[in-house]
């Protein structure tokens, strides 16, 4: 059985009905080509406002691309094609201010990746560079930011260290802080827990879990538990196409395409 | 058997190998440092040279030496930055890029001495610069530039991507990303590359003989006016550096106390270079272990 083996036009997608759901992005025929490469085929979703969806599939599926065009971190790399309506606008065209742009849709990498500052800076660092200087107001953002990554209570009296000092799973909380310190809109987060440990994985659940009260998020995760745990919503790619787009609990218990369903079982490839 | 036989007499090999190398160096540092620091004075450093009667110090040549080294770093410093930061950040794979590339690397490829000609040729010559600290610090920046780019380049490069993403994902251009971001962690490396140039154009001869020159008039440590003719900051002036002094001797001293005087700024500048080397070492590692480590 090769993996090729799928139909890619046996394809189940949710659209959301309007009047009923507030959407707070969506895709329109998004494709993503790295040289020649294809490597993302007509990407076509929608993102409630306020709910976690997560994009499940096998390494090399084109998850990383698909969010990564989101706030346009592929500009340099791959040329993407196609819409992204963000707030009336589409943002993929050239008349966008991407920096602008990226400060309402943030991102959280991989890998946990603190500047070489110390925590405080961490958070302020872009605070600052878009201009703010008041003091206080800075030292408000890094006491709420923090709180809501729930690392407040473990660095509060060590602000001034070095965020290197941090343990793995607190340096990917404070990259979280940083993130929300800008007050973005959605959270995009590429595999934020895949390079820690169980108990750190979890906070960072419990953490998102929470977040979602006041920002959408979108979420890519090779973890099946998961993305069932803490996602509302759950896009299963395969091979560059996205197959099935539902609600989590149908995606796990009752997918409608055989792709989905032999991954979550276990039988893919 | 036989491969666990091979691996041992390579180790072995190697070891020697590595043993005798410390071995050399560390007869060839002791043997200058014993000949030459038994001369080694205050008045010895201080003092003018002498031509033709003994007694003579290396003042003038040690601040010249000095004074080169750090209007050479004055240029060489801000157009490697920019090449440094262009080549790592910026340049786009094209056919400007590959020349710049390939002119660096020939540029850092040249004999010192040819350096010295083409200085000689072009900006004492043609420019009627003279022998002058102007043409030796020009000279001394088309030794030092390559090496300075691509240790700029190189640090700059060792910073994960990932931090690139960081800063833009914020919001941040990519220039204020790389000025704020990339640049201060680039730092330990780029200063261990500034500190280890030094110490090679310290070091260096070859390129100045005939740009600087292999006078050393007589200055005048109380008049800093630059535009005094004998005004140690004089640009205008040839001087003589530590480097072309010991070859200078070595070549053509009549001084009675020639031999004396070699292996006492030989010595001095062994120590100096030796100090650039293990400072680099030290600032670097410092440096960064501020940046990232527990404070
Ligand atoms: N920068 C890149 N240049 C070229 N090809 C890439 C690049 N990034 C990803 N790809 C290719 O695009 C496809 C999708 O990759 P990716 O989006 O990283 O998958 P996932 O995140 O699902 O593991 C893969 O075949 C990968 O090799
Ligand atoms: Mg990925």
């Amino acid at each position: 059985m090769g993996i090729n083996k799928y139909d890619f036009n046996e394809k189940n997608i949710l659209k959301f009905d309007s009047n009923e759901h507030e959407l707070a992005i969506a895709t329109k025929n998004l494709q993503v080509f790295y040289g020649d490469k294809h490597a993302l085929f007509d990407g076509d979703l929608e993102f409630e406002r306020y709910k976690i969806t997560s994009l499940i599939g096998a390494s090399g599926s084109g998850k990383s691309t698909y969010l990564r065009s989101l706030n346009r971190m592929n500009d340099n790399v791959a040329r993407v094609e196609g819409e992204i309506q963000y707030r009336g606008l589409n943002v993929n065209s050239k008349k966008i201010n991407v920096y602008e742009m990226r400060k309402h849709i943030g991102m959280v990498f991989q890998r946990p990746n603190p500047f070489s500052k110390s925590i405080r800076e961490n958070i302020t660092f872009a605070l600052k560079e878009q201009g703010l200087k008041n003091k206080k107001k800075l030292e408000e953002v890094v006491e709420s930011s923090l709180k809501d990554a729930a690392l407040w209570d473990e660095v509060k009296d060590d602000l001034k260290k070095s965020a290197w000092s941090l343990s793995g799973g607190q340096q990917q909380r404070l990259c979280i802080a940083r993130t929300i310190a800008m007050k973005p809109d959605i959270l995009l987060l590429d595999e934020p827990a895949s390079a820690l440990d169980p108990i750190s994985t979890s906070k960072i659940e419990e953490t998102l879990v929470e977040l979602k009260k006041r920002y959408t998020i979108i979420i890519v995760t090779h973890n099946m538990q998961q993305a069932s745990r803490i996602s509302d919503y759950t896009a299963f790619f395969h091979l560059g196409h996205i197959l099935e787009y539902d609600k989590t609990k149908h995606i796990f218990t009752t997918p409608k395409v055989t792709a989905t369903n032999d991954y979550i079982s276990g039988n893919f490839g | 058997m036989k491969t666990k036989f091979q691996n041992n007499v390579a180790i072995a090999v190697i070891r020697v190998i590595a043993v005798l190398v410390v071995l050399i160096l560390a007869f060839l540092l002791g043997d200058i440092l014993i000949s030459g620091v038994p001369h080694i004075s205050w008045h010895f450093l201080t003092a003018p040279s002498q031509a033709f009667t003994s007694g003579g110090g290396i003042g003038v040549q040690l601040f010249n030496s000095i004074y080169l080294l750090l209007l050479t770093l004055i240029i060489s410093f801000p157009i490697s930055l920019g090449a440094g930061i262009f080549l790592s950040e910026y340049a786009p794979k094209n056919i400007f890029t590959a020349t710049v590339r390939m002119a660096i690397e020939v540029l850092s490829s040249l004999p010192s001495v040819v350096v010295g000609l083409f200085g000689f040729l072009l900006f004492v010559v043609q420019l009627d610069m003279g022998f002058s600290i102007l043409s030796g610090a020009i000279a001394l920046t088309f030794f030092n530039l390559p090496l300075l780019t691509r240790n700029i380049e190189e640090s700059l490069r060792a910073v994960p991507d990932l931090q690139r993403e960081a800063g833009l994902s914020l919001g941040l251009s990519k220039w204020r990303t790389v000025i704020k971001v990339i640049l201060p962690e680039a730092l330990p490396g780029i200063i261990t590359g500034v500190v280890l140039g030094a110490g090679r154009v310290f070091g260096e001869a070859a390129a100045l003989i005939y740009t600087a020159g292999q006078s050393a008039t007589n200055i005048d440590f109380g008049n800093w006016n630059p535009f005094n003719a004998t005004s140690p900051l004089n640009l205008m002036r040839p001087a003589e550096t530590l480097a072309v002094h010991i070859w200078k001797i070595n070549s053509e001293g009549v001084m009675p106390d020639a031999a004396a005087v070699s292996a006492g700024s030989s010595a001095v500048l062994i120590i100096a270079v030796l100090i650039f080397n293990f400072s680099a070492r030290v600032i670097g590692n410092q440096l960064y272990r501020k940046l990232t480590a527990t404070k």
